[in-house]
């Protein structure tokens, strides 16, 4: 058994960093300062992703204990999350300072879900994914209804709560059926069977079906328009990019893995049918929407049904794609829901018509969401529009020439309104005529989505490290 | 000289892009040096493509001026430039009409920076499909042309431009979602595993794929090019426009559509044409002459003239459907000769438009009197609309009907017909707004074309006649690469 505990040093600084937060919280820090626990944070973050960049080059890696795995495909997602968690901090001291009553425990669970998320991504056994999205998850349920005084917030807390437990549930009992079919939890000890049972194979699409709840795969998607309309701007952002990647690690990681993948062909009609709703439905709902925070949750759930084409292809080129489209991601989305939180505190409404004439009212800011909206709709030469097309790639590559139509026309769908937002911000006279109001933090981060938006669009390092990470699930195509 | 000769490419398809980015700079208020800016972004296109018609080495044929630098090297995209007898027209025809695109929208007073900066960026996404050899380079290029027509019909258009814009840019994106899995198969189809188009079009490909890929080209690429029925956000599309924009638009951006048709769909996969060549002429039929019906209905001016590029394109489709060298020669020439034709109605519309504040063409009649200028340049195009000799319509249309009556002479027959009904509509249209009575009352004090206006119609309007009596100008160039073309 392997106990180097360099494997687990970047978990381990950011349970300190937590608890520092949470810490000078209590003790310190007097209220009107509070913002400054999120600078802390982030460069805290900043810290650890160092610290993980450094195990990364210095080529540590291997297996903690058993049940934890530090390799370059645990790596790659937790640059997501904590660069995730990273721009969730630095988008909130303002927010934090402003809207929250007790912004010190806000940022400490930002990091508390970050650590719970990174577990997910590096477990190896059923038990440790469990620990790992639990911790992940119920730190979100705290966030997302950390805004008291707004009655959606509560609402968006408890309605994620209640679908997060039924999802824990059913991942539990998918869990179960798996272990009394295989008789371990160890992933690496799993052989599925030539003939699968049936018992094995309703644990399987349990878990699947658990594991939708996360991704926000139709039929699983109800709870996060709800949720990411109701929650704290921010955290939305977190939740959009960060709970998703780890969810998608996970299935990535069981399901795509030399334990189950021999099971593939059992229930690939499934995976089809999620991808292929997802694109459909996640993008028609969007359309109606009028809220941009549930037209950016429908416009996610969309985005999985992308993803889901790379579970479907089962390729090495399609897990490298989909692990690099989620990288972009994370600051094409959380990006949007920057500029989101940045409008949002100013209008005290999250409409899509208070976007109206946001050029003439900032103008770097309505650039800055005109990029992120069409990366999101993927157009050239933008990160999100290699992304689509690595992922549309692997589908036709594989032969699914139907589900990728699918996701193309959907694609074109979903330009309609993105582009209506873009209609808003540049057609649109402003009704309110004051200029948008940019904190410092804020705009650091958003700057850093915007220059790693473009600078995505030559992916070729990035996709060599993300062939790199999809190399561990060892696929045989 | 040399490095001139060298990147001749580069340097048309960069030179609206860096005047696009220099106009960024530029502070918002001073609208004349924009402009100055603008009319610099788009005149150096004018001498290299002057400079590639002149030094196109007519001898060798093929792809020349080659540029090649590799990109995404392992997944076969480089950016790779070239031109042949086929292009070289459209680079041409897309200099000639941003030139007198800016000029014909000089007076653009709201928020002209972002005005020309749009218009330049779109046009240099065009100049970049036609000198493009590499299919991927193609597709972003053609992107880059599409999406900024959004803006600009959408701030600066007139009537129901939101609605407009939304319609074209969502048409024109479904047929680019048909282009990019066409491509993505293609790529996966041939051995080479390549988006080089020459390697792409050397490649086999089994009957069946050739038919479903043929098909994803020509929905894809037809869409732009206004095909029936998928034609409808065309009318609209152009009617809302403002002016520059319109004529790009027209001029330039559907020949795009026909050109991807020609190049992509046909030079890759000739044997689909084979299967679909029914359906594409048929298809074209119905354009020609249901363009032309509608177009004579329209009390809208700008409609007559958005209607009758829907016919026009039409020929366009039937001459590629034909597949010989003449019908091919007549398409590409159709295609330039419409380009011209279409930027000097929509340029004349503009200034009708701006002048007398109407375009219901009821309420217009007896202009001749008051703007002779804008007449006599609204005639030669008119003219030139029917195809009567001595105007490059003729030449282009003859020669395509010529073509298509060798290998289909039902659809010739029938979209020769279409010609009487071009010439009805358009000399009524003569008749309507320059002729009959003059109101004195509202149309008094018109004006006619002044200063930089003349630009855009004169030499738009020169050059119909032009190629019209010297048609060979152009019509050997093609040749040549039409005749490499087909084997």
């Amino acid at each position: 058994m392997n106990l180097d505990f360099w494997l687990i040093a970047p978990e381990i600084t950011l349970t300190i960093l937590a608890f520092v937060i949470l810490g000078l919280d209590l003790l310190f820090i007097r209220s009107a300062k509070k913002g400054l626990l999120g600078w802390l944070g982030a460069v805290g973050v900043l810290g650890v992703i160092a610290l993980l960049v450094t195990n990364r080059v210095t080529g540590l890696e291997g297996e903690f204990s058993r049940g934890f795995v530090a390799d370059s495909f645990a790596f790659f997602f937790k640059l997501i999350i904590l660069i995730a968690a990273l721009l969730s901090c630095l988008a909130s001291v303002d927010f934090a300072g402003r809207q929250l009553r007790s912004p010190g425990e806000f940022f400490s669970l930002i990091l508390f879900s970050a650590l719970g998320l990174m577990l997910m991504v590096s477990a190896t056994d059923l038990i440790m994914l469990y620990l790992g999205l639990e911790l992940g998850t119920i730190s979100l349920y705290a966030l997302a209804a950390m805004q008291k005084d707004r009655p959606h917030s509560g609402e968006a807390g408890l309605k994620y709560l209640v679908m997060g437990a039924v999802s824990s549930a059913i991942f539990l009992y998918g869990a179960s059926l798996l272990y009394g079919s295989l008789g371990t939890t160890v992933f690496a000890d799993m052989h599925a069977p030539a003939l699968p049972g049936p018992a094995l194979l309703v644990g399987v699409i349990m878990v699947v079906a658990a594991f939708s709840f996360k991704i926000t795969a139709v039929p699983f998607h109800m709870w996060a328009p709800d949720v990411y309309q109701g929650a704290p701007t921010p955290i939305t952002g977190f939740l959009s990019v960060a709970s998703k990647a780890a969810g998608f690690a996970a299935l990535l990681r069981l399901f795509l893995g030399p334990a189950l993948f021999p099971l593939m062909e059992a229930w690939l009609a499934i995976l089809v049918v999620l991808s292929g709703l997802s694109m459909v439905a996640g993008n028609l709902l969007a359309l109606p929407q009028s809220n941009i925070k549930r037209m950016l949750a429908y416009s996610g759930i969309a985005s999985a049904g992308y993803v889901l084409i790379a579970l479907v292809a089962g390729s090495e080129k399609g897990a490298a794609s989909a692990i690099f489209f989620l990288f972009q991601y994370t600051f094409t989305n959380l990006g949007a829901f920057i500029v989101v939180t940045l409008v949002g505190s100013q209008e005290g409404n999250d409409e899509i018509s208070s976007y109206a004439g946001l050029s003439r009212r900032n103008p770097l800011l309505a650039a800055a969401m005109l990029v992120l909206l069409l990366s999101l709709g993927g157009i050239p030469p933008l990160s999100g529009f290699w992304a689509k097309l690595f992922l549309f790639w692997a589908g036709v590559e594989r032969g699914f020439y139907g589900l990728v139509l699918i996701a193309v026309l959907a694609t074109v769908v979903s330009l309609y309104y993105y582009l209506m937002v873009a209609r808003q911000m540049y057609i649109e006279e402003p009704v309110e005529k004051s200029p948008v109001h940019v904190a410092v933090p804020a705009a650091i981060a958003l700057a850093i989505c915007i220059i790693a938006v473009l600078a995505l669009g030559y992916p070729t390092p990035w996709m060599h490290l993300a062939q790199a990470a999809a190399k561990v699930l060892n696929l045989p195509m | 000289m040399n490095i001139f000769a060298s990147h001749v490419l580069s340097i048309t398809v960069l030179s609206p892009l860096v005047a696009a980015i220099i106009i960024m700079l530029i502070q918002r208020d001073r609208f004349f040096a924009i402009r100055l800016v603008s009319a610099l972004g788009a005149v150096p296109t004018l001498f290299t493509s002057a400079y590639i018609y002149l030094n196109y080495d007519r001898t060798l044929g093929g792809m020349q001026f080659q540029e090649n630098l590799p990109w995404l090297k392992e997944m076969g995209i480089n950016y790779s430039l070239g031109v042949d007898g086929i292009s070289i027209p459209m680079v041409m025809l897309t200099a000639i009409v941003i030139f007198t695109g800016v000029f014909a929208s000089w007076t653009v007073t709201n928020r002209p920076k972002e005005f020309y900066c749009l218009l330049l960026l779109l046009v240099g996404g065009v100049f970049g499909v036609f000198v493009s050899t590499n299919l991927f380079f193609f597709f972003l290029f053609y992107e880059l042309a599409v999406l900024p027509m959004y803006l600009l019909i959408g701030i600066w258009g007139t009537g129901p431009k939101e609605y407009s814009a939304m319609k074209l840019t969502l048409y024109l994106l479904v047929g680019s979602a048909f282009m990019l899995v066409g491509m993505l198969a293609l790529y996966f189809q041939n051995d080479a595993n390549t988006f080089d188009l020459a390697k792409l079009t050397a490649g086999e490909y089994s009957r069946p794929f050739a038919i479903v890929c043929f098909f994803l080209f020509y929905i894809g690429f037809g869409i732009l090019a206004g095909i029936w029925p998928l034609h409808t956000w065309s009318p609209d599309g152009h009617a809302s426009a403002p002016t520059a924009v319109s004529m790009l638009h027209a001029g330039v951006l559907m020949k795009l559509g026909a050109y991807g048709v020609l190049r992509v769909g046909i030079g890759i996969l000739p044997e689909g044409l084979k299967v679909w060549a029914p359906l594409v002429a048929g298809v074209a039929v119905i354009n020609i002459v249901y363009g032309a019906y509608v177009a004579m209905g329209q009390r809208d001016l700008k409609y007559v003239i958005a209607y009758s590029s829907v016919s026009h394109m039409g020929v366009v489709m039937l001459g590629c459907a034909a597949f010989n060298a003449i019908s091919l020669n007549g398409a590409v020439m159709q295609m330039f000769s419409h380009g011209i034709m279409t930027a000097l109605f929509f340029a004349l519309v503009g200034l009708v438009y701006e002048k007398a504040h109407t375009r219901d063409i009821l309420a217009m009649g007896g202009f001749a009197r008051r703007m002779p200028g804008i007449a006599i340049c609204f005639t030669i195009g008119g003219l030139a609309s029917f195809g009567l000799p001595g105007t490059s319509g003729f030449i282009a249309e003859l020669l395509v009907f010529l073509g298509t009556f060798q290998t289909y002479p039902v659809p010739a027959i029938l979209a020769a017909t279409a010609i009487v009904i071009t010439a009805t509509y358009v000399l009524r249209l003569l008749q309507r707004i320059f002729h009959g009575t003059l109101d004195e009352h509202h149309y008094g004090d018109l004006p006619d074309a002044h200063t930089t206006e003349w630009v855009a119609i004169t030499i738009n309007a020169a050059l119909l006649i032009v190629f019209g009596v010297l048609p060979g100008l152009l019509t050997g160039l093609i040749g040549i690469s039409v005749g490499q073309f087909i084997r």
